[in-house]
């Protein structure tokens, strides 16, 4: 995800870098978010998950394992890239796109889990479903989230989130994940340099 | 990257990376349903052609338009330059409407340059895309020349790449040994005494390709492309080869040339940016065959140029990070 601008806040008193959620935590929370989309779903026959770039891509290829696990049959697993959709591109560095992949079975009339690491402001969400609507129609697009920090800057929320987490603007959120940045999982909150 | 592209040289190592990692990514637009994403609404792009072209400026167009920019097409001939209105005065008058970018292409080496002093003079905010300016550069078709031979041959890391033909007027060969060597390629530039640059063996020196006269001798020695080049008889005032057909026997890609350089590499590949003078300096069979990359370069140009927009236009012209398909990240781990 994309730090969004900060408005000033007062002095954070936390400790400076505090892990929020360790690589059981992370573990279960999956196995839970996969329960509960299968639950909500009754099966998955018709589920497709599409991890956003990049950490989205990893929990959402997890995901995938542990809903196969669960029913026994395989759940499409693809991801969605968001870059050239985003409003906030203008007077920033140039971010160079990750590949957007859709698994052979497509999203029209499908029920679509957009699966990311971090909601914050909403507008990662807000341009995965404009990329979303150019690419098909699903019968109903679902959001599962690590972590929702709060501050939403866009009517959206998530269907499935691994751990609420109450942060201010002047602290920022990092997630690891094994199989993407080669160390062990983990969720740490640390205050913003700056 | 600076906020306009006049020559390669303009891109960093990261931005040069970054332009062909989104390429593959807008390549992927040409084939969906929906071909147009938003990331320019809002803008617009201002195609300024004073010499004629097919290929550079559709494809500057549809990248325009598939990236919601507004895109308008004016040629020298139906412009007031035709009335005798100074480049300046041209350029300055577009830009006064509020554009956001320029896309030019002028007979004058050096065109594209002079229009970015005189916008960076005057605080004017418009960009430059050079878009091909006498026999100086054409930046954007070597970004897609080095992205079609990826495609096809992969990493260019380590490979042979032979460019043939009239080197003296070729902005196309400019631009490439500005890219292709950067990308690891070992690059070959063949041509006849008559068309090669004075003062070619130090530049060559300078920017790390060699020079050769024998093209079969380097087709022999095995290449992986051959990248012919189009003689450009317009820009021609003497004799630079007794007769056509002199020029194809020694520097044409013939049918026995392409024999022969599928005996030596069956994977070589041939590339031509177009437009063709078929039996000149390629045979039909050539330009034809199974190993041509000449309409895929086509399609390419239309991806390398909507990343090129997006890089000019969608940002504040740096890069972040490197390249993210770069082993070894710079960071660990997502923020938010």
């Amino acid at each position: 995800m994309c730090p969004d601008s900060p408005p000033p806040q007062a002095p954070d008193q936390s400790p400076p870098n505090r892990e929020v959620l360790s690589a059981g935590d992370i573990s279960r929370a999956l196995r839970r978010i996969a329960h509960e989309v299968v639950e909500r779903n009754k099966g998955a026959g018709n589920v497709v998950l599409l991890g956003i770039p990049s950490r989205g891509v990893e929990l959402a290829r997890r995901l995938g394992a542990l809903i196969a696990e669960i029913e026994g049959s395989e759940v499409p697993v693809g991801s969605l890239d968001v870059t050239m959709y985003r409003d906030d591109l203008r007077g920033r560095p140039t971010k160079t796109p990750h590949q957007t992949h859709f698994p052979s079975s497509g999203v029209d009339d499908r029920v679509v889990v957009l699966v990311d690491d971090v909601l914050y402001s909403g507008r990662t969400v807000r341009a995965a479903l404009d990329a979303l609507a150019d690419y098909g129609r699903p019968r109903a697009v679902r959001l599962a989230v690590l972590v929702d920090r709060g501050h939403r800057e866009l009517p959206i929320r998530a269907d499935h989130v691994g751990k609420n987490l109450p942060t201010s603007h002047s602290e920022r959120v990092t997630v690891r994940l094994t199989g993407h940045d080669d160390v062990d999982d983990s969720v740490t909150i640390s205050r913003r340099e700056g | 990257m600076t906020r306009h592209l006049l020559s390669v040289a303009d891109l960093d190592d990261d931005a040069l990376r970054s332009v062909l990692s989104t390429a593959t990514e807008m390549h992927d637009v040409q084939h969906r349903a929906v071909k147009k994403i938003p990331t320019l609404r809002g803008r617009t792009v201002i195609n300024l052609f004073f010499e004629d072209s097919t290929r550079t400026r559709s494809s500057f167009e549809i990248a325009g338009k598939w990236m919601s920019a507004d895109t308008i097409n004016i040629t020298g001939k139906g412009s007031s330059a035709s009335k005798g209105e100074s480049l300046r005065d041209t350029v300055r008058t577009i830009a006064a409407m509020g554009v956001d970018a320029i896309v030019m292409r002028h007979q004058a080496s050096g065109a594209a340059h002079q229009v970015a002093d005189w916008f960076d003079e005057s605080g004017v905010a418009t960009s430059v895309l050079n878009a091909g300016d006498g026999t100086h550069e054409h930046p954007t078709q070597a970004l897609l020349d080095a992205y079609t031979l990826e495609r096809r041959l992969g990493s260019l890391e380590g490979k042979r790449i032979a460019i043939v033909g009239d080197i003296t007027h070729s902005r196309v060969f400019r631009s490439n040994v500005l890219a292709l060597p950067r990308l690891g390629a070992h690059v070959t530039v063949v041509a006849p005494p008559t068309l090669m640059p004075s003062g070619v063996t130090a530049w060559a020196a300078a920017d790390g390709f060699a020079l050769a006269d024998d093209l079969d001798e380097v087709i022999d020695s095995g290449v992986d492309a051959l990248m012919m080049l189009r003689v450009q008889r317009e820009r021609m005032a003497g004799g630079f080869f007794p007769t056509p057909r002199e020029y194809t026997v020694g520097y044409g890609l013939t049918r026995d040339r392409l024999a022969a350089l599928t005996a030596h590499n069956p994977d070589a590949v041939i590339c031509h940016p177009g437009p063709m003078n078929r039996g000149l300096e390629i045979a039909a069979d050539a330009a034809d065959a199974a190993s041509s990359l000449v309409l895929d370069q086509v399609s390419a140009g239309v991806a390398v140029r909507m990343s090129v927009l997006y890089h000019l236009l969608a940002s504040d012209g740096t890069v972040e990070g490197a390249d993210l398909r770069r082993e070894g990240r710079a960071t660990k781990g997502s923020h938010a």
